[in-house]
């Protein structure tokens, strides 16, 4: 069943377009992986699916997820109707403590299903586990939200709302750019540990070497704007062999 | 239930219907007759059964007023006030005055328990103390609340105070200021006015003429103050100025911590609210005082709302003397006030932390002076200012290192948050430095509600008002956390409803 169906978009920043036609249909399960050469769109697709407002969007263009119009939804409501994106540059907030920001986003996603806010020993548990998983320092949990944290540790903190907050379509920025092997494992461990056969996954990377550790159902090449080749996890190996010379780059 | 959680629950359930207090309630009252001459404040003398030195003190101050003007220098623009048109004397009306909780008017306890503060001792004196919800626990140590002794006042008068006896076993005295004037008259005399003399401004002189009453601390020396103190403000009557005194004296190595809260009615017109706080600290000595003001501020189109013009200051008279006000400021129209320490004794020192957020036609012009005179005194100032709609903001703050005040220090940070287009925020440092061996640090910034970190929080299911608070509250949080434990839940919640139609 398709989660997520992108077709024909087309985007502009300041009357330069960026997406020139971009097609592609993620169904529940899979994991996809999209690569491409720096400035092809690829941060483009993914704050586009985010929400963000500061391109525009062509006419003609279209993407449904759970067959529902996502360029009309506000930011919040496509996070509460469970699209997660895992920030290339996280956000720093300053003087917003970590467990604060935690419970925040967790129950807002609580009371938007419906249920009650969560008790507060289990929140704390719950984080607690899943810090040890992706192994954060415990006293990472006392500091402001991003503050002073490492490209890795913010990488870190990246997945463990993504485990929080069980999301349906996970999109990762080059979640994996500036990530040492440990962190990056960490980062394929979390998405593997949440790959259930329903949860849908759009993994933009810059580098093969992520999905070494995390094997995706189908890898994407995005050159100028498009898709311009797609296949499975031997396309991500021969991209690493020769580059993308044979896109013409 | 703990104090705090039914404070918070009431404060949310309020808030649903706009500003939180905004209804007024019906009491039986009687009122001074309208306008200011000499014979209202003998009525008001008379009322109150005072001494014949108080009338006469309330007398100079009010020749001193009629030959001053009202200040020109503050970035506000204010309606004319007709003091004649002003009631100045409104009080619930009673036979005599309530000897305990239990005779107090069931119809004020109800006022109240409405607004959310506890006049009810039993539950803590029964030991019933509930873990109050708070920061910084984060996984453990979770803060429990502890009794909090109240003064409330209603409009003029003193209705009720808790827990007397319990202070009154350590020394304490926490009364109100009338009690004051007649169980302990020397203790008054000796210092009222002593810190904020009646012709230091044209507000202070208008409040000492006419002030009605308010609340009187003196905590005996070497005592701790065994729990919070608080006094909560309340205007109901309509056009009657407010016009209460507090004082308190630490005497030496003694240490309070005290906190005032405010709200008013929906009125259609300006309220004034002219009060004067004393504080003074002897000798190792120590006084926290804290202010959560919510008066009405009014309504979108700037109608009505409170008038707060208030002068309070404090006084670091001992050596080793520390006075720390903190304030977070929500409410009222105009917002006009610094709250100011003395340095006087050696080594001593003096902390302003505030908050002030303004939204629809607010405005305030806020800030603190602190004044070196002992020698090694230091002084720091956190303000931060958030801005919406279009009300506008100005810090103005007083750096006076005297030529007596060697080897001292002052660091000074001004923050500046900006929600919108339409509102504005002004910061205006005035640095005397009077010798060469001191040091003053002045920072400041100004900065609009980052969409990055707005988009990040909304990425993970917040809505904007939601993410708004939460970085509001991140934006204030050096300053929130200098409050009480059991108010500071109270302060952050309060934060996020004022902010609440201030964005999108």
């Amino acid at each position: 069943m398709t989660l997520l169906k992108i077709e024909n978009l087309r985007a502009c920043i300041e009357d330069t377009e960026i997406l020139k036609g971009f097609s592609l249909e993620v169904g529940k399960g899979e994991v996809h992986a999209l690569m491409g050469p720096n400035g092809t769109g690829k941060s483009t697709l993914a704050g586009i699916l985010a929400g963000n407002e500061d391109y525009e969007i062509l006419e003609g263009s279209e993407v449904l997820y759970e067959g529902e119009d996502l360029l009309e939804m506000e930011v919040e409501a496509r996070a509460l109707a469970g699209i997660f994106m895992a920030f290339q540059y996280p956000s720093v907030l300053p003087g917003v403590g970590m467990m604060t920001f935690l419970r925040e986003i967790v129950n807002a996603k609580r009371v938007h299903e419906g249920k009650e806010v969560m008790d507060r020993l289990a929140f704390v548990k719950e984080v607690k586990r899943l810090v040890g998983f992706v192994g954060m320092d415990e006293k990472m949990l006392k500091r402001t939200v991003n503050e002073g944290f490492s490209g890795g540790e913010k990488k870190r903190h990246e997945i463990l709302q993504m485990m929080l907050l069980e999301p349906k379509l996970v999109v990762m920025d080059e979640t994996d750019s500036g990530l040492d092997i440990d962190a990056l494992k960490v980062v394929a461990e979390g998405v593997n540990g949440m790959r259930d056969g329903e949860r849908g996954m759009l993994v933009i990377t810059h580098y093969q070497r992520l999905l070494r550790y995390l094997e995706p159902d189908y890898v994407h090449v995005m050159v100028g704007g498009k898709i311009v080749d797609s296949g499975d996890k031997r396309l991500a190996e021969r991209l690493e062999e020769r580059g993308y010379e044979d896109y013409g780059l | 239930m703990p104090a705090t959680e039914e404070t918070l629950e009431q404060v949310s359930e309020l808030n649903e219907k706009g500003y939180a207090h905004g209804e007024s309630y019906e009491i039986e009252t009687e009122f001074a007759p309208l306008g200011l001459n000499e014979d209202v404040i003998r009525f008001i003398s008379e009322k109150k059964d005072e001494p014949a030195w108080l009338l006469e003190w309330r007398l100079k101050a009010f020749r001193h007023w009629q030959k001053m003007t009202m200040p020109n220098w503050q970035k506000l623009s204010i309606e004319p006030i007709d003091y004649q048109s002003l009631c100045y004397f409104a009080a619930p009306k009673k036979k005599e005055g309530p000897k305990s909780l239990d005779e107090v008017d069931p119809e004020i306890l109800r006022i109240y328990e409405k607004l959310g503060i506890p006049l009810k001792e039993q539950e803590f004196l029964a030991g019933v103390r509930g873990r109050g919800e708070g920061e910084g626990g984060e996984g453990g140590n979770m803060p429990v609340a502890s009794p909090v002794a109240v003064d409330a006042v209603l409009d003029s008068v003193s209705v009720a105070t808790t827990y007397k006896d319990v202070l009154a076993k350590e020394g304490v005295i926490f009364c109100s200021f009338s009690e004051a004037v007649k169980d302990y008259p020397d203790l008054v005399r000796k210092y009222l006015g002593t810190v904020v003399p009646p012709p230091d401004n044209f507000f202070a002189a208008l409040n000492s003429a006419v002030f009605s009453d308010g609340s009187f601390v003196y905590i005996p020396k070497g005592v701790r103050c065994p729990m919070e103190l608080s006094t909560y403000f309340r205007i109901n009557a309509a056009n009657t100025g407010q016009f209460e005194r507090t004082l308190i004296v630490a005497d030496e190595g003694s240490y309070v911590s005290y906190l005032e809260g405010c709200t008013a009615p929906m009125r259609d017109e300006h309220q004034l609210h002219a009060a004067v706080v004393e504080l003074i600290a002897l000798d190792d000595a120590e006084i926290k005082y804290s202010t959560v003001q919510n008066w009405y501020p009014g309504d979108s189109e700037g109608r009505g709302g409170v008038y707060n013009f208030v002068t309070k200051r404090g006084m670091c008279r001992g050596a080793r003397s520390r006075i720390m006000w903190t304030q977070v400021e929500t409410g009222s129209a105009i917002t006009w006030k610094y709250p100011s320490c003395v340095l006087w004794g050696d080594d001593s020192q003096g902390e302003f932390y505030s908050v002030a957020i303004t939204g629809n036609c607010q405005q305030a012009d806020t800030g603190t002076k602190m004044i070196h005179r002992g020698k090694r005194t230091k002084s720091r100032i956190v303000a931060k200012g958030i801005s919406s709609g279009r009300s506008d903001q100005t810090y103005r703050g007083l750096v006076k290192i005297e030529s007596s005040a060697r080897e001292s220090q002052n660091f000074t940070q001004c923050d500046s948050l900006l929600i919108g287009n339409d509102c504005g925020a002004h910061t205006v440092p005035y640095i005397e430095q009077g010798n060469g061996s001191s040091k003053v640090e002045h920072e400041a910034s100004t900065s609009k509600v980052d969409e990055a970190r707005l988009f990040y929080c909304r990425q993970r299911g917040l809505d904007e008002e939601q993410a708004v608070a939460l970085i509001v509250n991140g934006f204030c949080k050096e300053v929130l956390q200098t409050l009480p434990m059991e108010f500071a839940v109270e302060a952050q919640k309060l934060v996020s409803i004022s902010l609440e139609g201030s964005v999108g």
